[in-house]
């Protein structure tokens, strides 16, 4: 008894120190005051202002727009490259391709951000929304190949040639066989890439442009003079957001489980 | 079928935006430009044995050494305290630690400003206890409180899953054995979730050493990390051959400190690993 309640005494304080700061947040975004610190009633005009803040619209816009895009773009030519990198025969060429595709997962974040910088200002690229996008994919497809790999690997490789002997054409074979097979590593790397995408700061921040941030680069620019508790309104909105979402799926499990768990 | 052309697209990807930018460092790193012509020269690298920057190295790596540590002290009771759940609870507990990366961790550190400040929660509750309110930002405290707390999931998620996955019928025939709870720990779950520790330490000690919001938000403007140092000479000073030489010496402590880690994971389990 007396173990069991020390456990629950840690899982308890070490959530508390979690979730501090957010709880913290959430009470700020009520706050009727800009400062930090003070408290001097409720209010909602923060959530109000949200919806008229330029500022804040445009780096929300751009970070939902730059997340999507990226997801979907590194998630195709990531599906691709894995499927390429499964068909490799040759143990050299595979064994390179693969230690180049976990350059940018091992390599600290600042390194791949002023790599890619350079890259841009050797290229003469104009630093904006195009740089941003092309960085974005570039830290997000090793992660979608290193999520559909084992997949692959997991699948019966006579799948695809049983197919094509039963007549499909090797593309025919593809979509019908293949990509059905590894589907859930396909999504669960669209999610990665999706949160990376949504949460980056360090590489956005080096290849951002005139005009163009996302939200971290808004937050982090406003630091220095005090965060606008409008930011605090629309993280608290977001965060909501996803809980009612992960709630929902969770529910949505759990019927789904139900039926086996009768039998 | 050909299934390797589909990997070209990629292969040309990888070239342009990963190999290219590391060779464009790498030559930034060994030249200077001086009146519009370049030349090869080691005058960058030999610029950071300079005491000061030997110094920045220095408490990067201590203070990621010390985030490690503390992570994987605090983390490893919590990823064993899930996994001995019941199998229903376990996802909710997982997500309990997950759910809070999902705001922005530049938004949660600044948070701190308010918990830490002067006239902040914790200082509050200090001087209801009759104590006098204490300098809680804005020094080495602070910013390893702020690492601790961005890099604990990170420590907790590989233990966890790890530690679930152990074949339960290993510890009770540790029981049937005569073993006692300590010895069954020392003896039977520790190593075998040694994988989870190397990735947990990985994860942690990586995007400490090289971090430099953390500090900037918590440590004060002038508080210097060798990520604050890379972030000053590329986008402050523009001396992008000193930035990159520093970005290489960092990218070869990081490449030894894999090397050693996972060394010693290869060793316990025999396979083989990148290196």
């Amino acid at each position: 008894m007396v173990r069991n309640g020390i456990k629950k005494l840690y899982m308890f304080i070490m959530l508390l120190f979690l979730y501090a700061p957010i709880i913290v947040l959430i009470i700020y975004s009520f706050n009727d005051s800009r400062s930090r610190g003070t408290w001097k009633g409720f209010t909602l005009k923060w959530y109000a202002e949200l919806f008229t803040n330029s500022d804040i619209l445009t780096a929300l816009y751009y970070t939902i727009l730059i997340a999507v895009l990226s997801s979907v773009i590194s998630t195709i030519v990531g599906t691709f490259a894995a499927i390429g990198i499964y068909g490799m025969k040759n143990g050299f060429a595979k064994n390179t391709v693969l230690n180049l595709n976990y350059l940018p997962v091992l390599n600290p974040d600042i390194v791949t951000a002023v790599s890619l910088m350079t890259l841009f200002k050797f290229l003469r690229l104009e630093f904006g929304f195009t740089t941003l996008l092309l960085s974005h994919i570039t830290f997000c497809i090793p992660y979608v190949i290193l999520s559909v790999l084992p997949k692959l690997r997991q699948m019966n490789k006579h799948l695809p040639e049983a197919a094509m002997d039963l007549g499909a054409t090797p593309f025919y074979a593809l979509r019908k066989v293949v990509i059905p097979e590894i589907m859930p590593g396909i999504v669960s790397g669209a999610l990665i890439a999706f949160t990376l995408s949504i949460d980056d700061f360090v590489i956005s921040f080096f290849n951002k442009g005139v005009g163009v941030t996302n939200l971290s680069i808004t937050i982090y620019s406003m630091a220095r003079r005090g965060i606008n508790p409008v930011i605090n309104a629309l993280s608290t909105l977001m965060f909501v957001i996803l809980l009612v979402l992960l709630i929902i799926i969770n529910k949505k499990d759990q019927k789904d489980l139900n039926p086996k768990k009768v039998r | 079928m050909k299934m390797k052309i589909f990997s070209y697209p990629y292969m040309l990807w990888l070239a342009i935006f990963i190999v290219v930018p590391l060779i464009l460092v790498l030559l930034y790193a060994v030249t200077v430009t001086e009146g519009g012509s370049i030349t090869f020269t080691i005058e960058n690298l030999r610029r950071f044995l300079d005491p000061n920057y030997i110094d920045v190295l220095w408490i990067s790596i201590k203070l990621a050494l010390e985030t490690t540590v503390i992570t994987l002290i605090l983390g490893y009771p919590i990823g064993m305290i899930i996994a001995k759940e019941k199998p229903s609870r376990r996802n909710t507990m997982i997500l309990l630690f997950v759910i809070p990366m999902w705001m922005n961790f530049l938004l949660r550190t600044y948070a701190w400003l308010t918990l830490l400040g002067k006239n902040g929660i914790i200082n509050y509750f200090i001087t209801l206890l009759g104590f006098e309110p204490m300098n809680l930002l804005y020094n080495d405290g602070a910013v390893l409180l702020g690492m601790v707390y961005n890099f604990l999931p990170f420590m907790v998620l590989p233990i966890y899953s790890v530690l679930a996955k152990i074949d339960y019928s290993l510890i009770e025939a540790a029981e049937d054995l005569g073993a006692n709870k300590y010895q069954i720990f020392t003896k039977v779950t520790l190593p075998l979730s040694v994988p989870g520790i190397i990735t947990g330490i990985t994860m942690v000690f990586m995007p400490a050493v090289s971090t430099f919001v953390i500090s900037r938000l918590l440590g004060g403007g002038q508080y210097m990390l060798i990520g604050n140092l890379i972030e000053q000479q590329f986008l402050w000073v523009g001396d992008w051959h000193f930035g990159s030489a520093i970005s290489i010496i960092m990218m070869i402590f990081i490449l030894i400190a894999m090397a050693i880690t996972s060394k010693f994971d290869t060793q316990k389990e025999g396979s083989s690993g990148l290196w």
